[in-house]
C-alpha cells in the first residue's frame, strides 16, 4: 500500500517544530509501524537528508520506550499494544497518517518524535522503591505468605511500562496513571507498608514539582494505556493520600 | 605460558565461595568514600551493582544508551530466573544446580564460578521479594515454580511472561533510592566510547552525551562494564534495537581478552522472517514448548504444496507428519535444550520440508494439549461423551490461561490465529555466551576493568540453560562484585581522585572526536544498516547454527571486505553536536564489523562442536556433536593486536575436580 505521511520535526528542544509531508510507497501489511518509518529513513538518508529521530529498543512492547501520538491516538489506533507492536495491516492504503510526539510541559522534544521522559524517573526516585539493602541474609522469600488476589493485583499494576502514554493523552497532562502503579504495587505488598503513607505524599508532590497536572478523572488515560493498567489504581491512590492525610 | 591466571580458590567446592569472600580485604568507610566506581550499563547486572555499590559506600556514576535503566534490554526476558529453592520438593539443591548448569554448558565453563551462581540463587529470589517484586504465587501465596529446558526439577521462578521486567524494575528501584541519595550519578542517553587506561589500569571512560553530542571524560578508580551481550552483530537477533559490543569491544582493544566469542545461543522458538523490512526477531518463550509439538510434513511435496498455500497444515493427517523431536529425542522429545532443538529445525529445513513461503519456519501446534487438556476438563465437569468440538473448545480454556498472553503476541505480529492453526517458528540469535575474559573475582584482563552479566563469559560455558541469564546477572551485580571489588580498591585507597587531564584521557578523546567526524564528513552513499545487514546475513550463514572451515575462512574474507566497503562507502547523516541516532549507529556497527571476524576466527579455531558451536566436520554419525574434551577443554581468551585478524590465542585450561566430563545425551 501506499501512505502518505504528516510527520513532526522539530530539530532540538528550544528550536521551532512543524509537519512535514512524506510518501511511504510499496508499504507491506507485516511491517511494524517502525519498520514503516525504518525504511522511509534508509530513503531519507540515501537522497542526503535528515532522518526522523523516534524512541524505540526492545520493539516487543515491554521497554515503554516507543512513543507515538498517531493519528490523535498515543501509541495509534489499536488498543492495548505499544507503537511498536502495531503493524501496518492496521491501515488502509492511500490513507494520510498524523505523527507526532507526546506533548506534554513535563516531557520536552529532544529531537522530532523522541522526548525527554526523565521526569517519570524523579518521581520512582522520589520514593517508588522499598527500602531496603542488599544484604543476602534478608528473610525467606517464603517466609510471608501472600494472598494471591493481592499478589496477582500488585502485579498487574506493576506491569506499567512507563511510557507516558497515559500523559500524552490527558488534557490535563496528569501523570496520575502512572504514578498510581506504582503505588498501588507497593500499597497491596507488605515489604511496601511501613513507608506507605510517606511514600504516596512524596511521589505525588513530585508529580506536581516536575509540572504534570492534576487528575479530573476524565478517564482518557486508561483507555490508551497498552498496558491496561486500571482505574482501579487511580482510586485506590486516592484513597492512599486520603489515609496519608489524616494521620 | 598462558598469562591467565582464574584466581579460583582452593577448597572443597562447597567452601570456596565463603572462604574467598572473607578474605577480600575490606575497604573502610571513610575509603569507600574518597573511592568513584564507573558502572557502564544499567541493566540487571548493571543497575544491580551501582546500587549495591552504592549501599557500600563507593561513589557510583552510572551510564545507559536508554532514556533510563528502566528500559534496559533485561526488561525483555520473558520465561524466568532460576534459583536453587527447592521450594518444591523435587529434590533440587545447590549441587543439582549447579551440575545441571555445567552439564547444559557441555563442560566448557569453570567450576568454581558455576558452583558460586547456584550458591547465591537463593538470595536473589529473597532479596527481590523484599523489594516488592510480584512473582507469581498459588493458592496458598507461596511463590509458584515452573520447569524450563534441559533439566528435570521446577526451579524458575516468574512473573507471567514478564519476569525480566519484574526483576528490572525491582533492581531499578534499588538504583533509584542510592540516585536520590546521590551515592549514583545516572548519566542516560549516554554511550561509552572507548576505555580509558592509565599506567596499565582502568581508570575512567570517554562517553558521548547522545543528545547534545558532547564528548565526555569520566575518571574512576574502577570500571565495572555491565553492557549486556553482542547477538546484534548477527542484525536480525532478538536482543533489542540497541543492544551493542561497543563498551566490551573498546575495552578489548585497550587490552581486554575477549573470550569464546564464537559461543553464541540460537533460540528455537521465534517468529520466522517476514521480509526485508524486517528490523528485529521475536522471541515465543521456551515454556510453549511444554505443551507445544514442533512438526513439519513427512512428505516433501505436503511441505511443497503448504508453502505454495494450496495446502493448510490442519489438512494433514497424523501419519502425514514428522514429529521430529520426539523421534530423534524420544526421552526428551520437545523439551530437549536450545541448541539441540535448533539444528533439528535447521536441519529439516534445508532438506526442504520448510513450512513457510521463506522454507524457513517448522511447525509448533497446540491441538493435541488442546485435547488433552480439554478431555481432562471435560471428565472434571462429569460431561458424558462430550463432542469433540466440546473438548477442544474447554481446552482452548486452559491453553489460554496459560499461555494466553503468547498467543495475542502472536497474533498481533502475525495476523495468524495459533487457537486454530499451528504457530510457525524458526531459530532464532539469542544469548551471547562469549564475552569479556574475566578471573573469579570478574576482573578482566585489564587490572581495574570488571564485566557482569552477559557481558563478561564466565558461566555458562557453550550453551546457557534458559532462565540462568536473569540469575547470573543479578548474582554478579548484588553478590559477587560489590565484595570482589575489594580486593582491587583496597590496594588503591591512596589514589586520589582521578585526574581527567591525564595525556591518556586527551589521546582517547581525540580518537572519539576523530572518528565522530570521519563518518560525519565521508561522503558515502550507503546507509549503516546496509552494512549492519550484510554483516548479519554472513555472520548466519557462516557463524550460526553450523559452521565449516570451508565457510568461517570464506566469511572471513568477506567480511574484511566489508569492512574496508563500510569505511568507504558509508553515510552519515547529521551533525555531531545534536541527537544523532544514525551516529551511534555508525560505530556500534564498526565494531560488530570487527568482532564479527574474531567470532570467525574463534570459531575456525575450536576443532570441534560444543555446545552452541556446531562444526559440520565434527559430528557423530547420527548428526550430534561431536566434542573433543582431549583438544579443546579449554576457554578461548583473545588478545587484541591491532587489527582483529592478528588476534592472539591464550588458554585458560578447564579442570574438573568434582564433575566427570560426559558425552551430553538427551536421547
Ligand atoms: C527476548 C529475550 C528473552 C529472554 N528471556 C530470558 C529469561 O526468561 N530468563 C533468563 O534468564 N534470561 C532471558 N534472556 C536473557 C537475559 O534477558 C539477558 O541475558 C540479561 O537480561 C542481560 O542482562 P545484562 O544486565 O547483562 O545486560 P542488559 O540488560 O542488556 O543491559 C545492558 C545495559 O548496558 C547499557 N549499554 C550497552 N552498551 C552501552 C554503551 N556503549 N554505553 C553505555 N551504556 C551501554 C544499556 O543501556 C543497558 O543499560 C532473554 C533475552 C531475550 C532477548
Ligand atoms: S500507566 Fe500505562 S500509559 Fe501510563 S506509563 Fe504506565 S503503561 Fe504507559
Ligand atoms: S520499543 Fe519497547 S515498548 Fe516499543
Amino acid at each position: 500500500m501506499n501512505l502518505k505521511l504528516k510527520i513532526w520535526r522539530q530539530e532540538g528542544q528550544n528550536d521551532q517544530g512543524r509537519m512535514v509531508d512524506y510518501q511511504a510507497n510499496n508499504v507491506s501489511d507485516d511491517m511494524s509501524f517502525l519498520e514503516m518509518l525504518d525504511v522511509l529513513n534508509e530513503e531519507l538518508i540515501e537522497k542526503g537528508d535528515d532522518p526522523i529521530a523516534f524512541d524505540h529498543d526492545c520493539r516487543e512492547g515491554i521497554c515503554g520506550m516507543c512513543s507515538l501520538f498517531i493519528n490523535g491516538e498515543a501509541h495509534g489506533p489499536v488498543k492495548g499494544v505499544t507503537t511498536c507492536q502495531l503493524h501496518m495491516r492496521s491501515f488502509k492504503d492511500g490513507e494520510t497518517i498524523f505523527i507526532e510526539p507526546w506533548r506534554a510541559k513535563a516531557f520536552p522534544v529532544v529531537k522530532d518524535l523522541a522526548v525527554n521522559r526523565s521526569a517519570f524517573d524523579r518521581i520512582i526516585q522520589s520514593g517508588g522503591y522499598v527500602s531496603v539493602n542488599t544484604s543476602g541474609n534478608t528473610l525467606d522469600a517464603n517466609a510471608i505468605a501472600i494472598p494471591k488476589p493481592n499478589a496477582d493485583k500488585a502485579f498487574d499494576a506493576a506491569t506499567c511500562i512507563g511510557c507516558g502514554a497515559c500523559v500524552a493523552t490527558c488534557k490535563n497532562a496528569s501523570a496520575t496513571l502512572f504514578l498510581s502503579a506504582k503505588v498501588s504495587q507497593l500499597a497491596l505488598l507488605p515489604q511496601g507498608q511501613v513507608e506507605r503513607k510517606e511514600r504516596v505524599t512524596k511521589m505525588l508532590h513530585q508529580m506536581d514539582e516536575e509540572g504534570f497536572g492534576a487528575c479530573t478523572n476524565t478517564g482518557a488515560c486508561f483507555v490508551q494505556c497498552p498496558k491496561g493498567i486500571s482505574l482501579e489504581n487511580i482510586a485506590r491512590l486516592n484513597s492512599e493520600f486520603r489515609n496519608a492525610l489524616l494521620s | 605460558m598462558s598469562k591467565l591466571n582464574a584466581q579460583s580458590p582452593a577448597g572443597p567446592l562447597e567452601q570456596k565461595w565463603s572462604n574467598h569472600k572473607g578474605h577480600i580485604r575490606l575497604v573502610s568507610p571513610a575509603n569507600k568514600m574518597r573511592i568513584d566506581v564507573i558502572v557502564v550499563g544499567t541493566g540487571l547486572a548493571g543497575a544491580s551493582a551501582a546500587a549495591s555499590l552504592a549501599e557500600m559506600g563507593y561513589n557510583v556514576k552510572a551510564f545507559a544508551f536508554q532514556d533510563s535503566p528502566r528500559r534496559a534490554h533485561s526488561i525483555a526476558a520473558q520465561g524466568g530466573i532460576n534459583a536453587a529453592k527447592n521450594y518444591m520438593n523435587d529434590g533440587d539443591s545447590v549441587y543439582r544446580l549447579f551440575y545441571d548448569t555445567i552439564k547444559g554448558g557441555d563442560y566448557r565453563s569453570r567450576e568454581a564460578n558455576v558452583y558460586r551462581l547456584a550458591e547465591v540463587s537463593t538470595s536473589i529470589i529473597d532479596q527481590c521479594v523484599a523489594q516488592g517484586v510480584p512473582f507469581a504465587r498459588d493458592y496458598g501465596g507461596l511463590l509458584d515454580n515452573r520447569s524450563f529446558g534441559g533439566v528435570q526439577v521446577s526451579r524458575t521462578f516468574y512473573a507471567k511472561g514478564q519476569t525480566g521486567q519484574q526483576l528490572l524494575l525491582g533492581a531499578y528501584s534499588a538504583i533509584s533510592r542510592q540516585i536520590a541519595k546521590g551515592k549514583v550519578t545516572m548519566h542516560s542517553r549516554h554511550e561509552m566510547v572507548d576505555l580509558v587506561v592509565v599506567d596499565g589500569k582502568a581508570r575512567g571512560i570517554i562517553a558521548r552525551n547522545m543528545v547534545t553530542g558532547e564528548v565526555e571524560r569520566h575518571g574512576a578508580h574502577a570500571v565495572v562494564l555491565c553492557t549486556g551481550g553482542y547477538g546484534n552483530v548477527f542484525f536480525l537477533s532478538t536482543n533489542a534495537m540497541g543492544s551493542n559490543v561497543t563498551a566490551a569491544w573498546k575495552a578489548h582493544k585497550r587490552g581486554a581478552f575477549m573470550s569464546n566469542p564464537c559461543y553464541t545461543q540460537i533460540h528455537p522458538t521465534c517468529i520466522p522472517v517476514s521480509g526485508h523490512h524486517q528490523s528485529k526477531l521475536t522471541l515465543m518463550s521456551e515454556s510453549l514448548r511444554n505443551d507445544g509439538r514442533i512438526w513439519v510434513p513427512k512428505k516433501k511435496e505436503d511441505a511443497e504444496a503448504i508453502r505454495a498455500g494450496k495446502l493448510k497444515p490442519t489438512q494433514l493427517k497424523e501419519e502425514d507428519r514428522d514429529y521430529y523431536l520426539e523421534r530423534r529425542y524420544p526421552a526428551f522429545g520437545n523439551l530437549v535444550p536450545r541448541d539441540i532443538a535448533s539444528r533439528a529445525a535447521k536441519e529439516r529445513c534445508d532438506a526442504g520440508f520448510g513450512v513457510n513461503k521463506t522454507g524457513e519456519a517448522v511447525y509448533l501446534d497446540f491441538a493435541s494439549a488442546m485435547e488433552r487438556y480439554g478431555k481432562t476438563q471435560a471428565n472434571l465437569k462429569g460431561l458424558k461423551n462430550p463432542s469433540k468440538e466440546e473438548i477442544l473448545a474447554l481446552g482452548k480454556i486452559v491453553v489460554e490461561k496459560q499461555y494466553g498472553n503468547l498467543f495475542d503476541m502472536y497474533k498481533q505480529i502475525t495476523a495468524d490465529n495459533p487457537y486454530e492453526t499451528p504457530m510457525m517458528i524458526y531459530p532464532a540469535v539469542h544469548y551471547t555466551m562469549g564475552g569479556l575474559w574475566v578471573d573469579y573475582n570478574l576482573m578482566t584482563t585489564v587490572p581495574g576493568c570488571f564485566a557482569a552479566g552477559e557481558a563478561n563469559f564466565s558461566d555458562h560455558g557453550a550453551n546457557r540453560l534458559g532462565a540462568s541469564a536473569l540469575m547470573q546477572g543479578l548474582a554478579d551485580g548484588y553478590f559477587v562484585l560489590p565484595y570482589t571489588i575489594g580486593e582491587y580498591l583496597a590496594d588503591d585507597i591512596r589514589t586520589p581522585k582521578i585526574d581527567t587531564n591525564h595525556p591518556a584521557f586527551e589521546t582517547a578523546e581525540k580518537e572519539v572526536k576523530d572518528r565522530i567526524s570521519f563518518f560525519l564528513n565521508n561522503k558515502g552513499t550507503k546507509t549503516v544498516d546496509h552494512y549492519h545487514r550484510l554483516l548479519g546475513k554472513l555472520m548466519w550463514d557462516y557463524c550460526g547454527m553450523a559452521r565449516s572451515k570451508e565457510g568461517l575462512d570464506y566469511a572471513i574474507a568477506e567480511i574484511r571486505k566489508l569492512r574496508d566497503d563500510f569505511y568507504q562507502n558509508v553515510r552519515v547523516p547529521g551533525k555531531a553536536d545534536r541527537y544523532n541516532p544514525e551516529l551511534d549507529k555508525a560505530g556500534r556497527v564498526a565494531d560488530f564489523l570487527e568482532l564479527g571476524e574474531l567470532m570467525c576466527i574463534d570459531a575456525l579455531n575450536r576443532n570441534e562442536s560444543c555446545g552452541g558451536h556446531f562444526r559440520e566436520e565434527f559430528q557423530t554419525a547420527e548428526g550430534e556433536a561431536l566434542r573433543d574434551d582431549e583438544n579443546y577443554a579449554y576457554v578461548a581468551a583473545w588478545e587484541f593486536q591491532g587489527d582483529p585478524g592478528k588476534a592472539v590465542l591464550h588458554k585458560e585450561e578447564l579442570n574438573y575436580d568434582f564433575v566427570k566430563m560426559q558425552q551430553r545425551s538427551y536421547k
